[in-house]
């Protein structure tokens, strides 16, 4: 608790004002104060904290639109920043997302050629060591980057994000894509795309999806507003909070598949029942995410409720692991999980390294000052 | 003679440079580069067809639900399978969500700032904005003194921050900006009520979707949703939402293009931003079971002759390669589409090599011909082949603004033919709610058709998407793809020249075109922009010679 306030402190001190009055804009949606001390009380328990963070967290949510945000767009389709531009419905959340500050999106800014460009360099140097630089899409590794190239100077895609993860505060990879190269990664990898992790050699903090929902990057913001460094991650770089559980173990159509009532085709009776889609290649049991739990589009629906299975699209290769992706794959081939691995196995060995995981990355620290040295302890920025 | 870069062309989806040779202040020339290359069709070769929907989705997170579409009405085609009614009718009201959403959100967020100074908005007088707002509509939308003058508090305390954000080093004051401070107002006010707007469209596609971007309810013979289907009260969160944002288009959007269609009549009628003076349409939404009729219609239309539309033929749709970082020389129909990447990078001046190959997009040609497509593409084969609803409303809006036919080929036209679009779709979604209401009355519950992968075969999806004519050809050999090509609305219009060097859409667009400032490319992002460029899903293509890529070097 010391330390959170110890680093709330500095952090306001080092950062720029906030950009909005957070109770005013509020209550300019109409969210009541109650309103805000109840999403508070949710949000603690969903980042796993002790009930007494909550005023922790509301406080820390006044601070989001301090943060000085650096987005890059690469090897990607901007459908992260579609759902991150229409999180959900007026909530807190979305209040956040709203008003967060966005020094360089492509997909938003008004400015073009030079002027972007001029935009991005006088962030990074007015907020040196101090932005959090947000990354959507994969590095293509392959021609020597020259599969993307950005900029009047035609800079490649590698030596941008490079430039900018530098002197960024932390990085965070927002969706499949930065977090893992999704599917331009997927076999033969044209481009040999890669995550950012990976292609930089760096730690980031990975909110993978294809789209992600958009809470699950409020509350990593959130998290490192709290205590200046990146959530607890399981092996993958998956904050603990929004991709410690398994699709299957939530999903509402479980009871099914203990009951062993399946959809056999589309459109059939048990389809008509909502029963378990395991059948029709439902990826729900190889899966770590929240989607049960929060839905999408204001908890309007997720693939599951539309019918449809999931396709795992928060794991790793996902494309490849779990392809074909209208047939069951408990007797295929799963990298790291053997031959023939049932369903549960899958999900025992699976934990099991989100245990480690979280272990390695538990107190990476990143918080740093402008020009400081690299913190020692942790590994988190190399 | 100067060259200017732009690049990045922001406010669009993916990677994008423009080149134009200046002389005094015109455009002589231009050039459009596609900076990004994914190889979307080598990965999917060797997969099961089923999944392509799913993988060409990613081509592009913004007209997400398009090219899902596409992918599975090609399988479909190879499949020889139709869905039922139910699933037509279902896929249609996703699709209706995907329009609405995806032009009121390009008209204000990402076109917007192009016609509109927000800077201006601050000097304006909220009483006389209320008053030009309703000089255009009866009852426009979220308006009054008091709304407008807390939106000027808003950008106020934004300016005074002094921490701009996304509008930073923009060309506010730019002398190409024509609008007064109060339409400036007007129409930032929506700019803002078209955020949430636009959530709630993207709930809709959530309905029967599952999610947005990026929908799951699609499969080859149908639809998955049938629960959704069946659940009076889901169908109710649809029609609420739809109901809104019609409201938003007949109250914001049409009267807000009105206002700037006025402002702006002057560059309409001197043609500026006109393009090729091709037009290339395929028919989407399908108002019968066998896609006899569809809603958005089907066409050719060349230069300029709206006296005689032409009917498409499909074996005219080529690319080729010329000027593309691709090897070969012929013009390929799709399903005989080849790509080879050969990258000879930019020039030493840092310029592209405009001469030579100089993009990662191909260039689609029908019938030899480069062709726009798009909603005024659509428009264009609509009015020439005297479809009514199209018709009626663009009699409508020439009527209001009282200008001639003629000021539809330029930059404007390109705006208010998507504008009135959104209106045809939104008013006609209703239909298809009712219609799938009654056809569960009748006790036809279906939502899928039975079918299984052939062995081989071919099959194409031709359909109309918000960006313009979208084409997926696939090619099925041993039950998994062999070949796969689609060619893409963004394809058509970025092309870069051919072999007789005849310049793409965006190219030939910004011939002429008088810049107030140079250093402000402000009249370029205008018209690029009004075109609704898309560009990740322009470049994906690659055929067989996939292993050999990781081999080239940079040039």
């Amino acid at each position: 608790m010391e330390y959170c306030e110890a680093t709330m402190d500095r952090m306001e001190r080092e950062l720029p004002e906030p950009k909005f009055d957070l109770r005013q804009t509020l209550k300019d949606y109409g969210v009541s104060r109650r309103d805000f001390i109840k999403w508070s009380s949710v949000m603690t328990t969903a980042l796993m904290l002790p009930k007494a963070f909550s005023p922790m967290v509301a406080r820390a949510a006044e601070n989001f639109s301090r943060l000085p945000v650096i987005w890059l767009h690469l090897a990607e389709c901007t459908g992260c920043s579609e759902a991150f531009l229409r999180n959900s419905y007026p909530n807190v959340d979305d209040i956040l997302l709203e008003t967060i500050s966005l020094e360089y999106h492509e997909t938003v800014m008004a400015a073009a050629g030079y002027q972007a460009e001029e935009n991005l360099h006088n962030a990074m140097d007015t907020f040196d060591g101090r932005y959090i630089c947000v990354v959507e899409g994969a590095i293509p590794m392959g021609m020597d980057g020259k599969f993307l190239t950005l900029g009047p100077q035609g800079k490649t895609g590698y030596e941008v994000t490079k430039e900018v993860t530098k002197r960024a505060a932390a990085t965070i990879c927002i969706g499949s894509c930065s977090s893992f190269g999704n599917v331009q990664a997927a076999s033969p990898n044209p481009t040999n795309a890669k995550g950012v992790g990976d292609a930089l050699g760096i730690s980031t903090v990975n909110i993978p999806g294809c789209p992600p929902n958009g809470v699950n990057f409020t509350g990593t913001v959130l998290y490192y507003l709290l205590f200046g460094a990146l959530p607890p991650t399981d092996g993958l770089g998956r904050p603990i909070w929004a991709y410690g559980m398994k699709i299957h173990d939530n999903c509402e159509r479980r009871a099914h598949y203990d009951a062993g009532e399946f959809v056999e085709e589309w459109g059939d009776e048990g389809a008509i029942k909502g029963w378990c889609l395991y059948k029709m290649g439902c990826k729900g049991p190889y899966t770590y995410s929240n989607c049960p739990k929060l839905r999408f589009n204001d908890r309007m629906s997720w693939p599951i409720m539309a019918g449809h299975g999931c396709m795992g699209c928060t794991e790793p290769d996902f494309w490849d692991a779990m392809a074909p992706l209208e047939k069951p794959i408990a007797d295929k081939h799963i990298p790291g999980f053997g031959i023939e691995s049932t369903v549960d196995r899958v999900g025992a060995i699976a934990t099991g390294v989100a245990a480690i995981g979280l272990a390695a990355h538990a107190g990476a620290t990143v918080w740093r000052k402008s020009g400081e040295e690299e913190p020692k302890k942790g590994k988190a920025k190399k | 003679m100067s060259r200017i870069i732009v690049d990045p062309i922001t406010r669009i989806e993916g990677h994008l440079r423009i080149e134009a040779e200046v002389e005094g202040n015109t455009i002589k020339d231009a050039w459009s580069t596609i900076t990004l290359w994914r190889g979307f069709e080598t990965i999917l070769k060797g997969r099961d067809p089923r999944d392509a929907g799913l993988i060409t989705q990613r081509f592009c997170g913004v007209c997400t639900y398009s090219h899902y579409e596409a992918s599975i009405l090609a399988c479909e085609d190879a499949f020889g399978v139709r869905p039922p009614k139910n699933a037509r009718l279902i896929r249609n009201l996703i699709k209706a969500s995907q329009y609405i959403t995806d032009h009121i959100m390009h008209f204000y967020h990402l076109h917007g700032l192009d016609w509109v100074d927000i800077v201006s908005a601050l000097s304006a007088n909220p009483r006389k904005a209320v008053e030009l707002a309703k000089s255009v509509c009866d009852n426009p939308y979220n308006c009054s003194e008091t709304h407008y003058k807390s939106v000027q508090a808003r950008i106020t305390k934004f300016v005074e921050s002094g921490r701009l954000g996304p509008f930073a080093n923009a060309y506010w004051g730019n002398p190409s900006y024509k609008l007064s401070p109060e339409a400036n107002l007007v129409i930032t006010s929506h700019y803002l009520d078209a955020l949430a707007v636009s959530k709630l469209g993207a709930q809709m596609m959530a309905v029967f979707g599952g999610k947005n971007p990026h929908p799951q309810t699609l499969v080859v013979g149908g639809v998955t949703s049938v629960m959704d289907m069946l659940d009076p009260q889901r169908l109710g969160e649809y029609k609420f939402r739809l109901n809104e944002m019609k409201k938003f288009v007949d109250t914001a959007y049409i009267p807000d293009v009105l206002i700037a269609g006025a402002a702006y009549a002057d560059e309409g009628l001197k043609g500026v931003g006109r393009g090729v003076g091709n037009y290339l349409a395929y028919g989407g939404f399908p108002l019968d079971d066998g896609w006899t009729k569809t809603l958005l219609p089907k066409g050719v239309i060349q230069n300029l002759d709206i006296a005689n539309p032409m009917e498409l033929n499909e074996e005219k749709i080529t690319e080729e390669v010329t000027h593309s970082w691709y090897k070969g020389d012929e013009a390929l129909h799709p399903y005989n589409g080849k790509t080879e990447p050969e990258y000879t990078g930019f020039g030493e001046d840092g310029h592209i090599k405009g001469d030579e190959k100089y993009t990662w997009s191909k260039a689609p040609r029908y019938d030899g011909l480069p062709h726009e497509v798009g909603p005024l593409a659509r428009f264009v084969v609509g009015f020439a082949q005297g479809d009514e609803k199209i018709t009626e409303l663009v009699n409508f809006t020439l009527k209001t603004t009282g200008l001639p036919a003629t000021v539809l080929f330029s930059t404007l036209g390109r705006t208010a033919a998507r504008a009135l679009e959104t209106k045809l779709v939104a008013d006609y979604a209703e239909n298809w709610l009712n219609e799938l209401v009654d056809n569960i009355k009748s006790g036809d519950t279906r939502t899928w058709t039975r079918c299984k992968v052939p062995k081989n075969g071919k099959g194409r999806g031709l359909t109309a998407v918000p960006r313009g004519a979208l084409g997926h050809w696939i090619n099925i050999e041993n039950k998994v793809i062999s070949n796969y090509q689609a060619i893409v609305p963004s394809t058509w219009n970025v092309s870069p020249r051919d072999k007789s060097e005849n310049r793409g859409p965006y190219e030939e667009s910004l011939i002429g075109t008088k810049m107030a400032n140079v250093n402000q490319p402000l009249e370029i992002l205008r018209t690029i922009h009004s075109f609704d460029p898309c560009m990740a899903c322009a470049v994906h293509i690659i055929d067989t010679k996939t292993k050999e890529i990781k081999k080239f070097k940079v040039a």
